[in-house]
């Protein structure tokens, strides 16, 4: 049997189709007769230092996709299949494993190393396999160096698969002290010491207690420093990496190092080899994303119940920073505009520079300011891009007032470099420039205007003769225009600048799009784009103009279809046209439908243009396209009762939505359009509902769909519920033990993520917003009392929600507008029990007392609905 | 293990079109979710357990109403005041059922805050003052609190020597109708929810009237006394006595009473455009098709007939307000219809008079007069 493994598993990777395929067919049919003797001949065979390479590798990928999966379902699964597997045989093959990290062979160590990694992280969980992190940390006092790289390793990996909580704090320790004297200097094994400079970087999420203790803290803040200093480029990228997780996983205790770390990283970007010098740059990148969080967060004001204060480490390190990141703008490589996947000193140096004038805003202007005004008439190009480039990313940060005059001064200049200028690079980072100078310093909030009367004109001229410029030049003319025209925005029916010149702009847009190369550089992307916001900036006496795009897009749309038979690179292009047109169309239809002088007009071209948007559907198979879904939404808002007519044929397109489980944005678009449909159509939409209420109620119990749908699904109901009202009744029995079994569930939340907490606020919205709906559906019906059984239940989830005290202020508006929507239907008859319900005194009075407006209000609407209660009653 | 890269977005806006365009979507669904609640939640607050939904839900009269512009408007207004009856017995259980208050000299007008403005409008619905104020949806400011559609509608009393709206009844909140609310929570809510918005705080740039409320008393004997004799920041116009438990009424009703005397208030009795009582006291009548002269309660009641030459010598259209002197052959009543009255037609009225006097002032003048005689 172990010989035939063998040449099974070679055979599995011959040239010959035949050979290969029978081969995976006799790998099928082993697991499928004996599933533990087949994962346990695997591991013999890794573990066997006699067979040949290739067969080893094999039987450890093998084993390694047995346990686990990219697919979540087929994950969980996998899971479950490893723990029912019998005890004995698991033991062997672990046992096999371990001995093959002490192979000479470095492959099969390594895929040893991941295989142990994943079955740890399926049984650390279930307090199995207790004895692993011990028989590691013996093999760490091994003679042999690659024993201990890949013991190492296999730390390294373990941390990345096991969550932090299941190691008790004592193993930690033991992992951490391991990890951290393989890095030392003292190790003269270049492989074992990067190995464990990367395990340690997988192991500092469990570091937490340690990075507290100042003593440990020092000892493995110096081997890491140290660490950036070996003679070894691998060794040095991987400490700085380790470096760049330190800043954001344990910014607060910083403060002692940060002079040290700066000194280490100034020398990198300098002097280091590109890779290394690309992470100490990302070190202060990711310093300043740490402090613009916080100063977002507490809006500079430190002295209350902020939890993390701000060191300011980039204000204090600024005037060596600065200089620091400006010299490497001037590192620029010829072709990088051009390439998609470029990143170099300069894009991080610039990308950097940006971040630190958003982290100190107007103190580095000045700093800035001089390097501008030296270099950026320079005869040397990478001296006036540098110089263009550090203009640009100053923009966002430094207050208007500071920026406001210098720009006035080189705005000019920049849209005579964007005509004139030799160099691509140049025109490329002015136009980009001038995007930025729109996007942050011009608009109807600023005090002073940078776009007057006066410069409009040129502005126009040089943004649109740009945009028959190379591809890449163009692409940033486009997304300049965008930020101008993004300004005018919110003028309302106002006459706006661009008027004069918009049928002008539109023409170059379009121009744009039709160009042979417009699918370089994401061109004809930037031109819908700048169109879209064209017209979302459009006035009144624009709107006809945009009524007049309506069929020029329609029929671009229409031209997609033409095509036969494509490739699948072909369909893919298609289906990104498709989707640009249809965002095109979306904006449109909101801006038309907002107005009454143009909803009329543009209705003529309704039944045409769900026609198109049915056929974007057809285009594809089984999905449906996420753009034209939403432009169908915005259609049926506009619409209203009259987009029953499309019900009939759109309606297997908007199931198909709703089972897309694999594209779940495709799902959660869906899931809104219903609720714009709802709104449409009403009780219109009533046929349909069983039908929607089905997928939805299936969505709802699939383990596969991203649980980030499930809070609209939830508010979806209540959507259902205003439209058909006493309708909804039989699907009461259904919606109300899953809204009853997720109020459970929400009502606690376990832990103090974050991001849990944020999700379970979302669900909590969800469910409360389907109450509320029902409620209000069924109001003045004679089914009312049906709702009576549900409602001492939904009080005890007001309850445990004001109880839990961690809900965020939409859920908070929420659920005291539930109070108030059951009261109101339900009326004196759940009087008492609304009494007793601390929602209604103690959670309703600190409601009532609160500032926000949109609280209020709701604790308003509820004590009136209460109120009325005790009248009646 | 691999190296860890990064690379962060080069020259990049910080969002994709498309995904302002999922945003924008999201916040028009989010936004239409909440204006279908607030709709559902304001249109029918009812009452009644017996589900028959009047057939036009008046709240939602009242939501388009304070949207109405122009004549419409005027003609809207002009009939939702609640107008007290004058007190001519005592009703009972006064001391249980009653609420009395201080009624502040001055213009009875309806303010209406929506769309960012505030307008006040007087019994005959025509516009006092347009302004900014601090009432949800009054001013065009920054912080607007609540959805664009929500609105007030308060019954006040505009006190020209302060500047002030005294504000003596709450109709509508936030878009949340409170007609059918008893008087007894209507004043509750008026006194907590008016001055957390900060329009009882003086004038400002985006408050240009401060509002106030009344000091309001149980009607007992204490009430009573402080009400009639107690310190108030303004000048007295009678004492009104509302009943606690009933809903807000337009037009005449006998559950708002409103008494008058030379110690609580100024004008006592109609004066003429001088400021002079004139010598004998005057009632507005309302000419009927047929001649007849009614006054405003309802049904209502006939004081007198008009000839038909008279009709034309005055050339007189039917639905005029005309005055009559009330001369010194006074009323008599029989059964609650009068059985004479002794009326000199005086003149029509003046334009801005909306409807005619009801019985109750009629006879309260008789019973005062011949009192204080």
């Amino acid at each position: 049997m172990a010989m035939e493994v063998t040449q099974v598993l070679l055979n599995a990777q011959a040239v010959d189709d035949t050979l290969r395929k029978h081969a995976e067919e006799n790998l099928k049919q082993f697991q499928e007769q004996n599933l533990p003797a087949f994962l346990l001949s695997l591991s013999t065979e890794l573990a066997n230092d006699e067979k040949p390479v290739n067969s080893r590798q094999l039987a450890g990928l093998v084993l390694k996709n047995a346990l686990d999966a990219k697919d979540q379902l087929r994950k969980s699964e996998l899971v479950q299949r490893w723990l029912s597997l019998d005890i004995t045989a698991k033991a062997q093959i672990k046992g096999y494993l371990l001995q093959t990290l002490s192979s000479p062979v470095p492959d099969p160590r390594s895929t040893a190393s991941q295989v142990i990694a994943k079955i740890a992280g399926i049984e650390l969980p279930h307090n199995q396999w207790p004895e692993l992190i011990g028989s590691l940390l013996s093999n760490i006092h091994q003679l042999p160096a690659h024993v201990k790289q890949a013991t190492l390793d296999t730390l390294g990996y373990l941390c990345e698969e096991v969550p932090s909580d299941v190691i008790d704090q004592d193993q930690v320790n033991k992992i951490l002290t391991a990890v951290v004297q393989g890095m030392n200097s003292s190790e003269g094994n270049n492989d074992v010491r990067l190995a464990a400079t990367r395990a340690l970087y997988n192991a500092l999420g469990f570091a937490q207690a340690n990075f507290t203790n100042d003593m440990e803290r020092d000892y493995i803040m110096r081997v890491v420093c140290e660490a950036t200093l070996s003679p070894e480029v691998r060794i040095r990228q991987a400490a700085f990496e380790c470096l760049v997780s330190i800043s954001s996983t344990y910014y607060s205790k910083l403060a002692p190092y940060i002079q040290d770390i700066f000194n280490i990283t100034a020398k990198a970007v300098r002097e280091d080899e590109e890779a290394v010098a690309l992470q100490a740059i990302e070190f202060w990148s990711s310093i300043c994303d740490e402090e613009i969080d916080i100063l977002e967060e507490y809006g500079g004001d430190f002295s209350g119940d902020s939890d993390i204060p701000c060191f300011n480490f980039v204000k204090q390190a600024l005037p060596v920073l600065v200089p620091l990141l400006l010299e490497t703008l001037l590192k620029q490589e010829e072709d990088q505009d051009q390439d998609e996947g470029a990143w170099n000193l300069a894009m991080a140096g610039g990308t950097c520079l940006g971040l630190v004038a958003r982290t100190v805003g107007d103190d580095i202007v000045p700093l800035v300011m001089p390097f501008i005004e030296e270099n950026i008439t320079k005869a040397d190009w990478r001296q006036r891009e540098a110089a263009t480039y550090a203009f640009g990313s100053i923009m966002e940060g430094p207050s208007p007032d500071k920026l406001t005059s210098i720009v006035n001064v080189a705005l000019s200049f920049m849209l005579s470099a964007l005509m004139k200028d030799p160099n691509n690079h140049v025109k490329d980072t002015t136009a980009w420039t001038l995007g930025r100078i729109f996007e942050f310093l011009h608009g109807s909030t600023m005090e002073s205007a940078i776009v007057t009367p006066a410069n409009c004109q040129q502005i126009v001229t040089v943004l649109v003769q740009s945009m028959k410029d190379a591809p890449n030049v163009a692409e940033k003319a486009c997304g300049a225009l965008y930020f101008l025209a993004q300004g005018y925005e919110d003028s309302g029916s106002l006459s706006s600048p661009l008027t004069p010149f918009f049928q002008d702009i539109v023409q170059a847009l379009l121009d744009v799009s039709h160009r042979e190369d417009a699918g370089e550089s994401r061109l004809r992307t930037a031109a819908y784009e700048a169109l879209n916001e064209v017209v979302r900036s459009a006035t009144d006496e624009t709107a006809p103009m945009v009524l007049q795009l309506v069929p020029l897009i329609m029929m671009e749309l229409h031209k997609t279809f033409e095509a036969q038979n494509l490739s699948s690179y072909e369909k893919e292009r298609q289906a990104e046209l498709q989707g640009l047109l249809c965002g095109c169309l979306q904006v449109f239809i909101q801006k038309l439908g907002a107005s009454d002088a143009t909803k009329y007009l543009f209705m003529q071209y309704a039944d045409q243009m769900m026609t198109l948007f049915l056929r974007v559907f057809d285009c594809r198979s089984a999905t449906v396209h996420e753009e034209a879904m939403l432009a169908i939404g915005a259609l049926a808002y506009t619409c209203g009762p009259a987009f029953a007519k499309y019900m009939p044929e759109f309606y297997k397109y908007l199931e198909m939505g709703l089972q897309n489980f694999e594209e779940y944005q495709v799902c959660a678009i869906t899931v809104g359009v219903v609720g714009d449909i709802c709104r449409a159509l009403e009780d219109k939409i009533l046929p349909y509902c069983d039908g929607i209420m089905t997928q939805l109620l299936k969505d709802l119990s699939s383990n596969q769909l991203h649980r980030s749908v499930k809070p609209p699904i939830f508010s979806c109901f209540g959507d259902i519920s205003l439209a058909i009202g006493e309708n909804f009744d039989k699907y009461l029995m259904y919606a109300m033990p899953m809204l009853q079994s997720a109020a459970e569930l929400s009502a606690h939340t376990s832990s103090g993520d974050d991001e849990i907490l944020e999700y379970t606020n979302l669900l909590r919205n969800g469910i409360l917003e389907a109450y509320s709906g029902i409620f209000q559906g069924f109001k003045n019906s004679p089914k009312t009392q049906l709702l009576m059984p549900y409602a001492p239940h939904i009080l005890q989830f007001l309850d445990s929600l004001y109880l839990e005290k961690d809900m965020d202020d939409v859920v908070t508006k929420t659920a005291i507008g539930v109070l108030g929507d059951l009261a109101d239907t339900l009326g004196s008859s759940a009087g008492p029990l609304i009494q007793q319900s601390l929602t209604s005194r103690e959670f309703l009075r600190e409601c009532l007392a609160s500032h926000d407006p949109l609280i209020k209000e709701s604790a308003d609407w509820a004590h009136l609905a209460i109120s009325q209660l005790a009248i009646t009653g | 293990m691999a190296p860890h890269q990064v690379r962060r977005p080069f020259k990049r806006a910080a969002i994709s079109d498309q995904q302002k365009r999922r945003e924008l979507a999201l916040l028009r669904q989010q936004q239409s979710r909440r204006d279908s609640q607030h709709q559902a939640r304001s249109s029918i607050l009812s009452l009644q357990p017996e589900p028959e939904p009047e057939p036009e839900p008046r709240d939602f009269d009242v939501a388009r109403a304070s949207k109405l512009k122009g004549a419409e408007a005027r003609e809207w207004f002009s009939r939702q005041l609640t107008l007290p009856e004058w007190m001519i017995d005592i009703p009972p259980r006064l001391n249980q059922d009653w609420y009395v208050f201080a009624r502040p000299s001055g213009k009875r007008c309806f303010v209406v805050s929506s769309d960012g403005t505030t307008v006040s409008r007087l019994r005959n619905g025509y516009v006092l003052h347009h302004f900014p104020s601090a009432l949800p949806n009054g001013a065009r400011t920054k912080d607007v609190s609540g959805p664009s559609h929500s609105f007030c509608l308060l019954d006040c009393i505009f006190h020209e020597l302060d500047q002030t709206y005294y504000v003596i009844d709450m109709v509508c909140w936030r878009g949340y109708s409170l007609y059918d609310c008893t008087a007894e929570f209507r004043f509750f809510w008026l006194s907590s929810k008016l001055a957390e918005t900060g329009a009882c705080d003086t004038p400002s740039l985006y408050h240009r009237y401060r509002f106030s409320v009344v000091p309001i008393y149980s009607c007992d004997l204490t009430g009573l006394h402080t009400a009639y004799a107690g310190n108030v920041p303004y000048v007295k116009d009678g004492l009104l006595f509302y009943n606690k438990h009933a809903h807000y009424q337009t037009g005449n009703t006998p559950l708002a009473l409103v008494w008058k005397d030379e110690s609580c208030s100024q004008y006592v009795l109609d004066t003429d455009s001088k400021g002079q009582v004139p010598a004998q006291q005057q009632v507005v009548l309302e000419l009927q098709d047929d001649g007849k002269l009614t006054t405003s309660d309802d049904p209502p009641v006939v004081f007198g007939c008009l000839e038909k030459e008279l009709f034309q010598k005055f050339d007189l259209l039917s639905g005029s307000l005309l005055r009559f002197a009330i001369g010194e052959g006074g009323m008599r009543f029989l059964d609650g219809n009068v059985e004479m009255a002794d009326l000199h037609y005086l003149g029509k009225v003046n334009r801005g008079r909306a409807f005619s006097d009801n019985t109750s002032k009629v006879c309260w003048f008789i019973l005062y007069i011949s009192c204080s005689l």
